[in-house]
């Protein structure tokens, strides 16, 4: 059959005798590109996740970076600012006839106001001496007891809002955990399949509550619910705090939990099982302790979660930045902070500096018990289904 | 002996690695034009492997290596620089279950000559009907042709994935257990199928089936643990073996 | 521990039933415990959600009106309706969808069709990703002040505007580019997983029609991922709508006397309604029933959203099963 069909510009390889239509077709790569340009753009975009997250570290890095120069170019900071008053540690109540009554219908504008200027003075202004002054002192007080940014004599002691966080933290997971951890075993584990179709679904909706609404919740119902249940004396504390934000923490370590369980292979369970062990047995003497790592992983991304929780803070937790044991008392949270007082803070001016510094913790902070959950107990989990 | 221009496919030397484990060893072999040629062999022993090896769909696996040439109407198909996208238009696939796209049969017959830029909607109708006769199904479908491929049955859906492959006008169409999946009265249908098409294209089907490779090939190999163990005229493989090992598969003492 | 012995421990099957006999009766208390133990805890979760839906409904039905969804604020907020905050959230959400979804549905392309798994690159991107996923909602807010606002808004105004302040400050589009970036790892979550759930057969089949890799893509498997893609849309809708923290300073206000009208304008938002309401209002009680129907506004939205996708997803994973 060696005839040759029509022979394509193509060029010929040094092939023996028949060169066909087919042999032509294929024997150089054709260049195409609609595939060429779709293969570089979805790289491209894929690649710019990364580039998301370093420009998330860069730019919140960046607005720290005042406090350690001691030099500040800053410019453009203009405001009147309240003097000393010891108001950070006054338990918010959100009641009627507190403080700022006119803010509210104002439109809000953050830092800078040019209209404040004189006409006659320029923009640029040679850096102002308090905040260069304050920039060095910020961070000899960042590891003082007090939270003091706005007094005659600021302090940024970053320590009770770590507290008030951990505080608020300990006490949501210390409810979110086990009942969390409960409900994926009986779903992953008890449950009957039918029911656990509508359970999942049904918890996972509670992740889809914003966050502000589980917060207007917790102030306005569960406040004077556990107030008038415990009789202590602040209403919005740690405490209600904390419930209301392992409502958060709940579905993150729910669906990790359960799918954690569900990944322990079906031959370990059927083997238990087959040796004459019940249900329960099964579930708690070799699922719970192969789905272990998988289950530290759950816990450690719902603290995460509720770690960095800022509406549900701002809403509950009175917002007073006490070190104080007692779960009834109120406390400031980290992200609090950062919610509550960027709006009132000056561009460029030490307390903002200082407020990105507490984001920047904050980030590196969820990066790292990310990280860890990754790594670590990522690892491990397969390692052990595969015998070590 | 064949005469040179009867060969499609010639094999030379053929091994196939998945990582350091060999699939296939050191295949030679010549595939005659516009015949059928069947693989046969137990489960495992290598025939899809070979199978995909001829359209470059082992491609796809991560891990694979190949030595040898395969030589396609004297190309060696795995040289550089070969357009392995145009390869597959001309070397065709059908797989062992049907798997049409979630369109309309017409959308799946479609698929192909849209690909390769026909979007005239005569010809595309012209190459709907045409295809659908020569996978003798367009009786059955030719007043639901823009119903979803999905609502056939398996005989059925496979036989629009053969009419799909020959929407394309290949030269060779490879068959990787076609029937298996399939009743008795669909599994003859494509069988005469075959035997209608080998008129015009070169086939090559991989069967576990041995009675079907009776029935329907010209040229059969048996395939053991990798290696090609014997390949000739089917009447010889079946009636007059010549080695011992594919007359203890024929006979059913293995397998 | 002794679950090992019970485990690995030899004995013919005639001793394990004995010990079924003798302990049988403490192992099924056990069981029955241990099963309610969990089982009140789902019961636990379930009646919270339900306990909020209830309480919400009950203190805001009453101004549930028409004229509530309609209206301006009026009077101090203790009258009239929250229209502003409607519309401030559904053109947050909608600038923020069309910025985040395609970006989104892009990367989960690149995860589930081009990315080889043992590359460092895709490894990488996946981390990235995940990432994104567990950053605290307000590390965005500082994000799009300290670059949005704060670096390309005041370049902007440099380059355009010679230094007169017009992009460098919070306003709706910085708000919804913020809040895109939050809800990018939803969306590429969603699509990623539909994508993965249509089968290799029908991708093998294209490609041994002669398709190309994009074509393939474009042809066979984003027809087929069309729900994901929705799902992961609307997950994203729901979240956007909901989250307070980014656009606290990013572009939200709580009283503006007109809607938005250009990018450059701050807006209303629903949730940064209710959280300014019911801090710090001056008239707790005559905002209170505003305060809830508003919340409950914003419940029934995200919660109607959040039904939707959920009932998507599980027809996507029933199709993949």
């Amino acid at each position: 059959m060696a005839f040759v069909k029509k022979n394509n510009k193509r060029n010929k390889a040094d092939t023996p005798a028949q060169t066909t239509e087919f042999a032509s077709s294929i024997l150089k790569k054709q260049f195409r590109f609609d595939d060429w340009i779709a293969e570089r753009v979805i790289k491209t975009v894929a690649f710019m996740s990364i580039t998301f997250v370093a420009l998330i570290f860069i730019f919140v890095f960046r607005e720290t970076l005042p406090i350690f120069k001691d030099s500040s170019q800053i410019t453009e900071s203009f405001s009147a600012r309240p003097q000393g008053n010891e108001e950070s540690l006054k338990p918010e109540v959100y009641n009627p006839g507190n403080s700022e009554s006119e803010t509210e219908l104002r439109p809000e504008t953050y830092g800078v106001e040019i209209s404040d200027l004189k006409p006659n003075e320029e923009k640029e202004h040679p850096l102002s001496a308090a905040t260069g002054h304050e920039n060095s002192r910020a961070l000899s007080t960042l590891l003082s007891k007090d939270w003091q940014p706005v007094s005659d004599r600021p302090r940024y002691g970053i320590l009770p809002l770590f507290f008030g966080t951990l505080k608020v933290t300990f006490i949501s997971i210390l409810f979110a955990a086990p009942i969390a951890i409960l409900a994926a075993i009986y779903t992953a584990l008890f449950a009957p399949r039918n029911i656990r179709e509508f359970i999942k679904p049904a918890v996972e909706l509670l992740a889809g509550f914003p966050s502000v609404v589980i917060g207007f919740f917790a102030l306005m119902v569960m406040a004077s619910f556990f107030q008038d249940l415990f009789g202590y004396s602040s209403r919005l504390n740690g405490f209600v705090g904390g419930i209301a934000m392992s409502l958060a923490a709940i579905p993150v370590i729910y669906t990790l939990t359960e799918d954690a369980l569900t990944a322990v292979p079906r031959t370990f369970i059927e083997a238990s099982l087959g040796l004459g062990a019940s249900l329960r047995q099964t579930a708690f003497l070799v699922v719970l302790p192969t789905a272990t790592p998988g289950i530290f992983a759950a816990v450690l991304l719902g603290i995460g979660r509720v770690f960095g929780e800022t509406m549900i803070a701002l809403m509950a937790t009175g917002n007073a930045a006490l070190t104080t044991i007692n779960p009834f008392d109120s406390v400031r949270t980290l992200s609090a902070t950062i919610g509550a007082e960027m709006a009132e803070v000056v561009f460029g001016d030490t307390h903002y500096s200082v407020l990105f510094l507490i984001g920047s913790l904050l980030f590196i902070f969820t990066f790292a018990l990310n990280a860890l959950a990754e790594f670590y107990f990522r690892n491990r989990l397969i390692r052990r289904f595969q015998g070590k | 002996m064949k005469d040179s221009k009867d060969i499609k496919v010639s094999v030379n030397d053929l091994s196939v690695y998945y990582g350091t484990t060999r699939a296939l060893t050191k295949i030679s072999m010549d595939i005659p034009d516009k015949k059928v040629t069947a693989f046969i062999g137990p489960s495992g022993c290598g025939k899809s492997t070979f199978l995909r090896t001829l359209n470059r769909m082992n491609d796809l696996i991560e891990n694979i290596k190949i030595e040898g040439e395969v030589n396609i109407d004297g190309v060696n198909i795995y040289q550089k620089n070969i357009d392995v996208v145009n390869l597959r238009k001309k070397v065709g696939m059908i797989f062992q279950k049907s798997n049409p796209f979630s369109k309309s049969i017409y959308d799946n017959i479609t698929y192909g000559p849209r690909i390769n830029g026909i979007n005239h909607k005569r010809q595309l109708d012209e190459i709907v009907e045409t295809s659908l006769k020569q996978a003798a199904i367009w009786e059955e479908v030719k007043d639901r042709l823009h119903y979803s491929a999905l609502s056939l049955s398996g005989g059925q859906q496979q036989r629009i994935c053969i009419a799909r492959t020959l929407a394309v006008n290949p030269d060779i169409i490879l068959m990787d257990e076609p029937a298996s999946a399939l009743d008795p009265i669909s599994t003859s249908k494509i069988e005469e199928l075959i035997h209608e098409l080998k008129r015009y294209y070169t086939i090559i089907i991989v069967t576990h089936n041995m009675q079907q490779a009776a029935r329907t090939s010209d040229v059969t190999a048996f395939f053991y643990l990798g290696e090609l163990i014997e390949m000739d005229k089917t009447k010889t493989i079946f009636t007059n073996p010549a080695k011992k090992q594919t007359e203890d598969y024929i006979s059913g003492r293995f397998g | 521990m002794p679950w090992r012995s019970f485990i690995s421990g030899t004995g013919s099957s005639g001793v394990s039933r004995v010990n079924d006999i003798t302990t049988g009766m403490n192992r099924n208390t056990k069981d029955i415990i241990i099963q309610s133990l969990t089982g009140v805890s789902v019961l636990l979760i379930l009646f919270v959600i339900v306990a909020m839906l209830i309480i919400t409904f009950i203190g805001g039905w009453k101004n549930l009106t028409w004229e509530f969804l309609t209206e301006f604020p009026k009077e101090g907020m203790t009258k009239g309706g929250i229209f502003p905050a409607i519309v401030g959230t559904a053109l947050m959400t909608l600038i923020m969808t069309v910025a985040a979804v395609p970006f989104g549905a892009i990367t989960a392309i690149y995860l589930a069709e081009y990315a080889a798994e043992k590359s460092i690159l895709a490894k990488t991107i996946r981390f990235a990703v995940k990432t994104l996923a567990v950053v605290p909602s307000i590390i965005f807010g500082l994000f799009g002040l300290g670059f949005f606002i704060k670096f390309i808004g005041l370049h902007m105004d440099n380059m355009f505007y010679k230094g007169e302040l017009h992009w460098g400050q919070p306003n709706i589009l910085w708000a919804s580019l913020t809040m895109a970036l939050l809800t990018l790892p939803i969306v590429i979550v969603s699509v990623e997983e539909s994508i993965r759930t249509v089968p290799k057969e029908v991708r093998e089949a294209s490609l041994a029609l002669g398709a190309t890799k994009w074509q393939t893509i474009r042809r066979v498997v984003l027809p087929g991922s069309i729900t994901g893609i929705l799902t992961g849309t609307i997950l994203a809708i729901s979240r956007g709508a909901g989250e307070v923290a980014p656009i606290l300073f990013t572009g939200a206000a709580y009283y503006l006397a007109d809607l938005p009208r250009n990018l450059s304008d701050q807006f209303m938002s629903l949730g940064y309604h209710i959280y300014i309401m019911s801090t710090q209002s001056t008239n707790v009680d005559e905002t209170l029933p505003i305060q809830f129907a508003t919340t409950l506004v914003l419940l029934l939205l995200t919660f109607s959203l959040s039904m939707v996708a959920v009932i998507l997803r599980y027809r996507i994973r029933k199709k993949a099963r």
